[in-house]
């Protein structure tokens, strides 16, 4: 998050390197030899930011988490769609048929159905998880493809393209994506199914109008860079050109921005689910968890509210955290990236 | 070329101008245009650059042809039309008999192998994200010769030919000085030992103590290697200490032409004489003898060209006729036929223009301020 | 300079136009005909009446004239009319534009006000203890959904309290109009505000931020502070100028999207501006409205996106040249 200073020991390392100390070993000479790669630079300044690496720990404990939910549900003996109504115990709802608060039955407390609220939220991870990491993927890639043809073949390839990142762009995303599948609901338009193709497509589909935009701007001026030209000189084909020339510069910024858009997708998906327009119940969802607590919260039950929430925060500040960390190592001095 | 360092020395040696081959490349009144960015319909002649206008030149096999000229004047395009980076208005590229003005990129591909170029940014002609063994490489990847070891193996000999270590095959363009990128750039060109080679102003942009070692190496590699060279710059005495013959452009078009000796010798066009009097000379006492020639504002836009001689506005001899008559590129005052100006009053053997006063106008001239009187 | 006027305006039309065309695939031509009449009217309309919508709406036509009457419609400001509440949706947005407009204005003065102030003192002290704080709690409300942090506000600032009996502010959906009663229209609207704005003014800030500290390093900032300027002035009058644009633009484009209706807020705190009206209408499936706001929306974006592009041409002369 902040730029974390070199240990004092790598800086005078580095001088004596620069004043021609000869390095001690045989294996320490051949490694210096080894191009330091840009890749290396960045992986060794991001090992170094401590709050970065903090993150990707909490996100690889949400990750687990996602993976073994069921061994959650095994673990604590309750199923993510099983109510506890009773009357055997454990018991879900009150004598007032309200949700039980944490305690030694329910870690967490249950919902309005009389569901373990831990359990839930460890499925609902999964949701999140998968939707934000395809949708996201689709986002880079579809974006990828359009803004390399667009910058790269100009023309009227590129005058089309850019119109329709300008539409797309123009597009208001919330209010579209609840239209187009409240009318796919009704009736579903090819690949677009209702639940969780409509809702990946619809998040991957919006993203591409930004990742298009930048895309295309980063491949307009790295075309007039010389190093093109000589590839040409060379009888490099258009194709060799993009993905051995072209493509490598792109990829610093490409991961940069995926890293970042990974919590905006969960969000996006959260706030779908939380409209009634995304993950339908009883499947298990973070968004339709929050959206439920916030009928009758106001009853009591904060802890229905408070944990699906703290959920979504915790791992969109997780991936927030992270990704600055991973522009930051590949953009100390912040000048290349937005 | 020679190693020859002194300014005053005659250059006596056996390959000025003589016939050392078969001409490997002809130019012929080649012409390249850029249209405007107008928005409007119709273009008319006003709406394109005249980057290069009716040039015609050759070069012989083992031979430097230097090229001149001010920023602007399409040394540079012409070098990338000749190249095939750029296609051609019109005119005729004729390189080893073959006329490649016109082919396609595919049957210009074997071509490629055999005219190579060096740019002059060393820092803007290498990818950054690749490393060097790759980037030498490269030539052997897009023609499908060599691969893995074989590949490897030639890369690294070309790195010793250029003066590199071969160790560093797997560093990063970064990781050089701006002199060793340069000498990756000439290992990649000298990949398939191309018969031309097209040096884009290729010291420009490094220190002069830097800019002796490439231009030695590059020496070094054409008596080697029996390459001919287009050498391309802005700087005369560079250009001096490696052509055999000379071409001075100016505003898209050749003003003179002549083999190297000849040119310092006995200029003819007044430009070419006040490019001559602006180099250094490091012998003090000679500098202060001479008379500066000063040219007076930059050069005019390519986009509407000075009628007549281009040179006009400009010229301290400039008369009524040279605004009237375009000069045809042709031997003036009795020199030989491989010594050609452009020009209606060439400088005589000995005449000091400086001292001469433009008859033409005020209003067809360039004044002091830089400006078109009235404009 | 109106060349470039001209060539974005008809750039926004164009794109524009786009939007007619999608909207009409989507609900005129993508449920196939004989769904449109019936989904049209609502889902309680009897056959007589989905047959006088088809009738209406020229469905027996071709496609080409449907599209032609729905644009021609459009250009007369009609956006069609909803047989779910009986009324035409001109007069359903009238009513939820006034509250979604509220909604907006507060919080952009809020989050304007928020987001500058915290972005100019972080870039101006870096590293202090402001800057981290403030960066901190930037990040904190950028990673956080709106919807929580309305609901995490309603829970602590208004439930809690008023079970204790210490009630400060209004139940959600308590809407008075301006016109009314100000003192009272500002009183319901502080928890949306502050939710809507503490979310978007985390952008703000690390916008600002950024900007402010790209532009110091500048030669110009420099130079200002070696003629003796007061550092006041360098900030104020050279720095923040010239970081301004980025956060205009931003300011624009949010501004923009939210004229359709900032969905998520209004939703949380039940207040019936447009993004909740077009909610609504989709679980009632009436689709007239959703149509009609997908417009507005659409209007809003494209002509923010106009204005921005012109405003940074106007800021930036080498914009125009492109």
């Amino acid at each position: 998050m902040f730029n974390i200073q070199q240990q004092p020991g790598q800086a005078e390392a580095a001088l004596l390197e620069t004043m021609g100390a000869v390095p001690a070993a045989e294996g320490e000479a051949a490694k210096k030899i080894e191009g330091r790669s840009p890749w290396r630079l960045a992986w060794e300044r991001l090992r170094h930011d401590r709050a970065a690496m903090i993150s990707l720990g909490i996100i690889a404990l949400i990750v687990l988490v996602a993976i073994f939910a069921p061994v959650v549900a095994a673990i604590t003996g309750h199923g993510v769609y099983q109510q506890f109504r009773g009357p055997q115990p454990p018991l879900g709802l009150s004598a007032t048929d309200q949700p039980v608060g944490p305690g030694s039955a329910f870690l967490l407390g249950t919902d309005d159905q009389a569901r373990d609220i831990l359990v839930r939220i460890a499925y609902g991870a999964r949701i999140s998880l998968f939707v934000g990491v395809v949708a996201t993927a689709v986002t880079v890639f579809g974006g990828l493809v359009i803004g390399l043809a667009a910058g790269f073949f100009g023309g009227w390839v590129d005058s089309v393209l850019a119109r329709f990142l300008d539409w797309l762009l123009a597009v208001p995303f919330l209010l579209f994506a609840i239209s187009l599948v409240s009318v796919v609901q009704i009736h579903p338009i090819g690949p677009l199914q209702p639940g969780l193709p409509v809702v990946i497509i619809v998040l991957g589909f919006f993203g591409w109008a930004a990742v298009g935009r930048i895309v295309r701007g980063q491949v307009l001026s790295i075309r007039e860079k010389e190093y093109i030209e000589a590839a040409r000189a060379l009888g490099a084909g258009p194709w060799r050109i993009m993905f051995i020339d072209i493509l490598p510069n792109l990829l610093a910024q490409l991961i940069v921005y995926t890293t970042l858009l990974i919590p905006v997708t969960i969000v996006g998906e959260a706030s779908l689910s939380f409209l009634g327009v995304g993950i339908q119940p009883p499947t298990a969802d973070w968004g339709e968890m929050i959206s439920s607590a916030s009928g009758i919260y106001l009853y009591g039950s904060w802890w229905y509210l408070l944990f699906p929430s703290l959920a979504l925060l915790i791992t969109t500040l997780a991936f927030n955290i992270f990704g600055d960390g991973v522009r930051d190592a590949f953009d100390p001095r912040g000048n290349l990236f937005v | 070329m020679n190693r020859e360092t002194t300014p005053t020395a005659d250059r006596g040696t056996a390959n000025t101008g003589a016939d050392h081959g078969e001409v490997l490349l002809r130019v012929e009144n080649l012409v390249k245009y850029f249209p405007v960015q107008s928005g409007q319909l119709i273009r008319s002649k006003r709406d394109f650059v005249h980057a290069v206008d009716d040039v015609s030149l050759e070069i012989r096999q083992g031979q430097t042809l230097g090229l001149v000229g001010e920023t602007g004047c399409g040394k540079s395009t012409l070098a990338r039309c000749i190249a095939r980076l750029h296609d051609i208005t019109s005119g005729k590229i004729i390189f080893d008999g073959h006329d490649i003005s016109t082919i396609s990129a595919r049957r210009m591909r074997p071509f490629r192998r055999e005219i190579q170029m060096i740019f002059q940014d060393p820092y803007g002609s290498l990818n950054p994200r690749r490393r060097v063994g790759s980037i030498i490489g490269d030539p052997f990847a897009i023609h499908h010769i060599a691969s893995g070891a074989d590949r490897k193996r030639r890369v690294q000999h070309l790195m010793e030919l250029v003066g590199l270590n071969p160790e560093h095959y797997n560093r990063f363009p970064a990781e050089f000085s701006g002199g060793q990128r340069q000498r990756i750039g000439v290992a990649r060109a000298l990949a398939f030992t191309p018969k031309l080679i097209i040096c884009d102003e290729p010291v420009s942009a490094l220190d002069v103590s830097i800019q002796a070692q490439i231009i030695n190496l590059l020496a070094d590699l054409q008596s080697e290697l029996g390459l001919t060279y287009l050498f391309i710059a802005h700087d005369l005495s560079v250009v001096r200490h490696v052509s055999n013959t000379v071409a001075v452009m100016y505003l898209g078009k050749v003003t003179e032409q002549s083999p190297v000796e000849q040119l310092w010798a006995h200029p003819r066009h007044p430009y070419t004489d006040a490019l001559l009097s602006a180099v250094p000379i490091p012998d003090p006492e000679f500098a202060g003898r001479r008379e500066r020639i000063i040219l007076v504002g930059d050069v005019p836009s390519p986009i509407n060209p000075p009628s007549g001689c281009r040179f006009h506005p400009r010229c301290p001899k400039a008369r009524q006729a040279c605004v009237e008559e375009v000069p045809e590129l042709e031997p003036r005052l009795g020199d030989e036929p491989d010594h050609r100006a452009a020009c209606l009053f060439p400088v005589e053997d000995g005449e000091d223009i400086s001292k001469s006063r433009p008859s033409i106008g005020a209003d067809k001239r360039v004044i002091e301020t830089g400006l078109v009187a009235g404009s | 300079m109106t060349r470039f006027l001209v060539r974005r305006t008809a750039q926004g039309l164009f794109v524009m136009w786009l939007m007619t065309v999608t909207v009409f695939l989507i609900f005129f031509i993508g449920p196939g005909p004989a769904l449109v009449a019936r989904t049209l009217a609502g889902r309680q309309a009897t056959l007589a009446q989905v047959a006088e919508v088809a009738h209406r709406l020229l469905l027996d036509r071709p496609w080409y004239v449907q599209y032609g009457h729905f644009v021609w419609l459009l250009l007369h400001g009609n956006l069609g009319y909803d047989y779910y509440h009986s009324q035409s949706v001109n007069s359903v947005i009238a009513q939820a534009f006034p509250i979604t407009l509220s909604l907006v204005v507060g919080a952009s003065v809020l989050w304007l006000a928020i987001g500058l102030a915290s972005g100019i003192v972080s870039a101006v002290k870096t590293r202090s203890i402001w800057d981290r704080t403030f960066t901190t709690l930037a990040l904190l409300f950028y990673s956080m959904p709106t919807f929580v942090l309305g609901f995490l506000l309603i829970l602590g600032l208004y439930y809690e309290l008023s079970i204790h009996h210490a009630s400060i502010f209004p139940a959600p959906g308590t809407w008075v109009p301006l016109t009314q009663n100000p003192l009272q229209w500002a009183h319901g609207l502080i928890l949306p505000w502050f939710t809507l704005a503490l979310v978007t003014a985390a952008t703000y800030t690390r916008l600002t931020r950024g900007s402010m500290l790209d532009v110091s390093g500048e030669d110009f900032i420099r130079t200002a502070r070696s003629k003796g300027m007061s550092e006041r002035r360098v900030i104020f009058r050279h720095n923040l100028r010239a970081s301004l644009t980025p956060v205009v633009t931003q300011f624009g484009l949010d501004v923009g999207v939210l004229i359709g209706g900032a969905i998520i807020t209004e939703s949380v705190f039940s207040l019936p501006g447009l993004g909740y009206t077009a909610v609504q209408a989709i679980n009632q499936q009436d689709l007239p409205v959703v149509i009609g706001v997908v417009i507005v929306a659409s209007a809003g974006v494209i002509v923010a996106n106009v204005l921005v592009d012109i405003l940074y041409a106007v800021l930036d002369p080498r914009v125009r040249l492109h």
